[in-house]
């Protein structure tokens, strides 16, 4: 099975991910997934800030500055991963530093 | 001919969820597993009166509900590794019927294929009602209809809400197993919730003219045990099982001659079954013994001091008031609350209960139970004229025949 993990959490605590620990955190989870041999791509994101979000409406291409839902949390990064069910999915994502105070939206791929 | 049709439906209650169960483990596909067993029934209805109840019935309709599913996926080109699984499965264990331990996910445990479907039903990816629905449907072969009555749902809601939970289990891929050990303590309290919820509704239906659903309350029975078995240090599930064969233990004595309601002051102690009683004691005292109490222990020490007094008037209900409190700190629901103030009732006198009782009825909306509770409580304080009014109450939220004519003689009683 295929998954994506959205990884989300309140864009104020950026510290908290780089911080030394944050990044011990996520290097053993890293480490974990290589292990596992589930990984097939990851990659984090520039804060939503940066986003820019695009609607077509009448045939008209309208843009809006920043993400397309304004709330507090925002994605940060996702994964794609492949292992055998939700159960090995939900261990991925709990091991994942943001889930501690953010949270992991597990989503299967079609 | 009216003998098949009585053994038909003998072996839906017996074998429903075993046979869906092992063609589910067997093909993964919980639409074919429930499609194909209900043929299997339809052909029995067909077949029996006809030829004959077969000496084993539940191998029969096996079998039957197998080679359906084969013919099924042969016709749809698919699935040549379920065609396998089946194939291999008819000549392996034949379509005798032992509960299957050959498929158990690699563990060493061997599990009954019902508790693996109970345990898939209830992960935790699944909301409460869509656990409890699912397992219903699946392993008793209750109909979407009778599921969405005891839910006080619209049946397109209830169907709706099936349909979702088995595409999320496909989809999602939540496994169809029994969780590994180290999973097991967080995924038992939803098991056990369903368990609880399914052995109460065949105790006192919510619908219907039988007080008792008994083909719920065996399922439920035989699904404790398989729990309990499954998890010896698990006091929780040791408590739950101790607890329904307590209430099973009184079961026949609930139901007067004209399947009335006798309430527990009025039955005959003499006929509760005591064997079950002294094995739900000792099975509680297993599990008091780990010092890890929790709400269904608790009940079933409330349900044990019943069964402990000789008399009614023997009951230790102060003592049922401190368990009540304890049961509280777990469980602080309005219902709890009610019971607990019938517990003051008896042990201090109606007027302190019925004080108790009107603290937390706003919480309670149309609890169908506390009419009935107040008019008790009213009787007991010798308020004749308020009684009968919440009796008429309760006559009019009661949910089965049972209760109906139990609360009908209270009513007669009171204005001759």
């Amino acid at each position: 099975m295929r998954y994506l993990l959205l990884i989300s959490a309140d864009e104020a605590l950026e510290p908290e991910v780089i911080s030394d620990e944050g990044l011990r955190r996520f290097h053993e989870w890293f480490a974990d997934l290589e292990r596992r041999g589930v990984l097939r791509g990851h990659e984090g994101l520039h804060p939503s800030s940066m986003a820019t979000t695009v609607r077509v409406r009448d045939g008209e291409v309208l843009l809006t500055d920043g993400p397309f839902m304004e709330t507090k949390d925002q994605i940060g990064g996702f994964a794609l991963i492949e292992c055998a069910d939700l159960d090995e999915a939900v261990e991925i994502a709990a091991g994942h530093p943001a889930a501690r105070f953010g949270q992991v939206e597990i989503r299967p791929v079609r | 001919m009216t003998d098949a049709r009585a053994a038909v439906a003998e072996a839906f209650r017996a074998e429903w969820g075993r046979i869906v169960a092992g063609l589910i483990a067997r093909t993964g596909d919980w639409d074919l597993a429930e499609e194909c067993t209900a043929d299997a029934f339809a052909a029995a209805l067909e077949s029996w009166p006809r030829d004959g109840v077969p000496d084993r019935p539940g191998a029969w309709l096996t079998t039957t509900a197998r080679n359906r599913a084969v013919d099924r996926l042969r016709r749809a080109r698919v699935g040549e590794a379920k065609l396998r699984l089946l194939a291999a499965t008819a000549t392996a264990d034949g379509p005798t019927d032992e509960p299957s331990s050959d498929h158990s996910g690699g563990d060493s445990e061997p599990h009954d294929d019902r508790l693996r479907l109970l345990y898939t039903c209830c992960h935790p990816a699944l909301g409460f009602e869509a656990q409890v629905a699912l397992a219903l449907r699946t392993l008793t072969g209750l109909t979407t209809t009778e599921i969405a009555r005891a839910f006080l749902v619209p049946k397109a809601t209830m169907a709706k809400r099936l349909v979702r939970a088995k595409q999320k289990i496909r989809v999602a891929g939540i496994p169809y197993r029994v969780p590994p050990p180290h999973q097991l303590p967080e995924r038992t309290g939803a098991v056990l919730g369903v368990v609880y919820l399914l052995f109460n509704e065949g105790y006192g239906a919510t619908s219907g003219d039988g007080l008792m659903r008994p083909e719920l309350t065996r399922e439920a029975l035989r699904l404790a045990g398989l729990v309990a078995d499954l998890m010896p240090d698990q006091p929780e599930a040791l408590g739950l099982l101790a607890l329904l064969r307590l209430h099973e233990a009184r079961a026949a004595t609930r139901i007067g001659a004209d399947g009335e309601l006798v309430p527990l002051e009025e039955q005959d102690r003499t006929a509760w079954n005591h064997a079950t009683i002294a094995d739900a004691v000792g099975l509680l005292q297993r599990a008091l013994r780990r010092e890890r109490p929790g709400p269904y222990q608790l009940q079933a020490m409330i349900a044990a001091c019943h069964t402990a007094a000789v008399r009614a008037e023997d009951t230790d209900w102060a003592r049922i008031v401190r368990l009540y409190d304890q049961l509280l700190d777990h469980v602080p629901s309005p219902v709890v609350r009610l019971n607990r103030a019938v517990a003051v009732a008896m042990a201090d006198g109606p007027e302190a209960g019925l004080a108790l009782v009107d603290a937390v009825a706003p919480d309670l909306g149309d609890y169908p139970l506390l009419p009935a509770t107040r008019a008790d409580l009213l009787r007991r304080a010798g308020r004749r004229r308020e009684a009968a009014e919440e009796y008429r109450r309760a006559l009019a939220a009661a949910g089965n025949d049972g209760e109906r004519r139990y609360l009908t003689r209270r009513l007669a009683e009171l204005d001759p």
